[in-house]
């Protein structure tokens, strides 16, 4: 058994760290207040490299294992949960799907640019009346002559309406299978469609430097060849790309709660209260005790998942569980962390407060906790 | 062009430091190392010196294994390769013996310019640089903030900031420039950059491959040794002096400075 990363793991988690405290950091706070997508952050993460970790060098990728790509994707969320969403979406849910299912035009078309970090693709699957129950998207295409024809709707698309948005891989019902359940098929609708309409959603609790997206298609007419892999795989593809997205989900879910714990940990050796640190009085120093033993063992699954992927091992239980776990974890150290920062913790002006509301979307984006569950539960055959 | 950056490992600058069993070492139990900060200056000057003129970046390294990180972080910014010298004859060099060392590496490469950070974060000393310079009998010009290579490639010209003031100095090549914070900003190790060093070249030398005799480093060849490292004394707890007004505050803290600070 050995738990030791490897040298270039070690480099990129000191290089992602030392970029994101002071390049995200000093704008983190004010983007998120204006709730601002910054294409400067942006170029800035695509020069470091952050999109197409795990693709092939043949299509611009970086040729990464998946413990790097999380290793990256963690040390963003430490710093920043907007950020992290942009990385983690760009790459699980927009290079993925297109590197793993799309045929080689389609890759050579579209990754290069997208692994340069200059187009940014979003997954269209989330609808209004399907949310956790994903398999029964209302989004219809149908092919009339050469072309799928799309309508319908999706919402909390992230990465679908920025400057550099090039498209979105959709999920869309185009038929119905022999045993009743509907057949999903991925289709590649690229920016300036026609009949395709992107409007950028306001108002967030959290993420509010990310770009999130409601999508219209209204006849939108697509050539038949935008299908990415074959017809009726939509569902298998979604599961796939979820299994893969959750385990950046479980980054950020980890990354944030090392940010919390960090910034929790240096606020009580500071603070003082009745003549001492308050990390001295034991009931804090528990805290921090609990969020760092927690933090531990959420790296262990997550790295493990990881590791499993990397290995071409069966890794859908533990991307669950990490998913599950890291976002719980992150729930239970910004709350100790706030706390930690009493009246303070409150205010905008201290970083912890971005952080205790950035991480509820954990449990519900991707899989809410409770499609964690089911999805476990079924693993280990307790239903 | 051929730049030779001399690079050293350091305990990380947020990195807690305790005292050694033995009072005269640091516990580097739980040390987190990483590349000396004045030497990513000398590493990012390197790289851009070699995109202006071309020619090749060496790193080169004295330490224990655990160096090749640092190596390789350098090889991930850019540089074109590394030389580590590891060997157990080497432990408890002083900066005398690290010079030697270096020397011993460098003198049989083709180099334009050496560059050095100005000095090591954890020891402080600073003399590495001009030790190796005078021993390859080369000009050298300490703590950089500004350089510049002339057109042809004959000479360097290096700006130096002082009290006050600035001395731009000039020297023929090849010389030695050790460098400032403020020289530059380093650039990141990217991602692209970093699976690219996994396939740079990285030699690893002992002592008796560069013709050293063990006694002339390491402890053996040391000619000064740490008695004793103390940390510093904690700092004491504020003190808020008292007054209703203004007037009397400043009064009270005349008051203060004088009798028990004893400063005025």
């Amino acid at each position: 058994m050995d738990f030791s990363l490897s040298m270039e793991h070690d480099i990129l988690r000191k290089s992602v760290r030392d970029f994101a405290e002071k390049e995200i950091k000093p704008v983190a706070r004010e983007l998120d207040d204006k709730e601002e997508f910054s294409y400067d952050t942006m170029k800035a993460m695509a020069d470091l490299g952050l999109f197409g970790m795990f693709v092939s060098d043949k299509y611009g990728g970086q040729g990464m294992d998946y413990v790097s790509y999380i290793i990256a994707t963690e040390e963003i969320a430490r710093i920043d949960g907007s950020h992290a969403a942009t990385v983690a979406a760009g790459n699980s849910l927009g290079i993925g799907p297109l590197y793993y299912y799309g045929n080689e035009d389609q890759k050579n078309k579209y990754l290069p640019k997208a692994c340069r970090g200059e187009s940014l693709w979003a997954f269209g699957l989330t609808e209004p009346n399907a949310g956790s129950d994903a398999g029964h998207s209302q989004t219809t295409a149908e092919l009339i002559g050469d072309e799928w024809v799309i309508n319908g709707s999706k919402i909390f698309i992230t990465n679908a309406s920025t400057d550099i948005s090039e498209g979105i891989i959709a999920l869309c019902k185009t038929g119905n299978r022999e045993n009743g359940h509907p057949e999903l098929t991925s289709i590649i609708v690229e920016k300036g469609t026609p009949g395709l309409e992107t409007r950028v959603m306001h108002g967030k609790l959290m993420w509010r430097a990310s770009n999130t997206s409601e999508i219209y298609f209204e006849d939108c007419r697509v050539p038949k060849e935008n299908l990415l892999g074959p017809v009726g795989n939509g569902f298998h593809q979604m599961l796939a790309t979820l299994d893969g997205g959750r385990l950046s989900i479980g980054a950020m879910g980890l990354g944030g709660a090392q940010g919390a714990y960090d910034l929790a940990i240096k606020y009580a050796k500071e603070r003082t209260q009745f003549g001492k640190t308050i990390s001295s009085f034991q009931v804090n120093a528990f805290k921090l005790a609990d969020m760092a033993t927690e933090i531990e063992c959420a790296r262990l699954i997550l790295y493990k998942a990881c590791w499993l992927r990397d290995n071409e091992k069966p890794f859908g239980k533990y991307a669950a569980m990490a998913k599950l776990y890291c976002s719980e974890v992150m729930g239970r150290c910004v709350d100790h962390a706030v706390q930690l920062h009493g009246g303070y913790g409150l205010m905008k002006e201290y970083d912890v407060e971005r952080f205790y509301r950035d991480h509820k979307l954990l449990e519900i984006g991707e899989g809410t906790s409770e499609v964690q569950r089911i999805v476990i539960s079924r693993l280990i055959n307790a239903v | 062009m051929n730049i030779i950056v001399c690079l050293k490992q350091v305990p990380d600058t947020e990195t807690q430091i305790s005292i050694a069993a033995d009072g005269k070492s640091i516990s580097t139990d739980n040390i987190k190392w990483v590349m000396n900060p004045y030497d990513e200056y000398a590493v990012e000057e390197a790289l851009q010196i070699r995109e202006k003129f071309g020619g090749e970046v060496t790193i080169v390294g004295v330490g224990p294994k655990r160096v090749t990180e640092s190596i390789r972080t350098a090889l991930a910014m850019g540089a074109d390769k590394g030389i580590l010298v590891d060997d157990q004859a080497i432990v408890g060099n002083d900066s005398l013996g690290t010079a030697r060392v270096l020397t011993a590496v460098i003198k049989d490469l083709d180099y334009d310019i050496i560059l050095c950070g100005k000095q090591g974060v954890d020891d402080d000393y600073g003399i590495v640089g001009s030790m190796l310079a005078e021993f390859l009998d080369i000009p050298q010009i300490s703590i950089a903030v500004k350089l510049d290579i002339s057109e042809d490639g004959s000479k360097v010209t290096v700006n130096r900031e002082v009290e006050g003031g600035t001395f731009v100095i000039e020297a023929p090549l090849p010389a030695l420039v050790t460098a400032q914070k403020g020289l530059n900003e380093p650039r990141y190790a990217s991602l692209p950059g970093i699976m690219k060093a996994k396939k740079k070249p990285l030699d690893v030398k002992a002592i008796a491959d560069l013709g050293l005799d063990a006694g002339s480093v390491g402890e053996a060849g040391a000619k000064i040794e740490i008695k004793e490292i103390t940390l510093p004394k904690p700092r004491q707890a504020g003190k808020i002096v008292e007054g209703e007004t203004p007037q009397e505050k400043a009064a009270n803290l005349a008051k203060f400075l004088h009798e028990e600070a004893k400063i005025l």
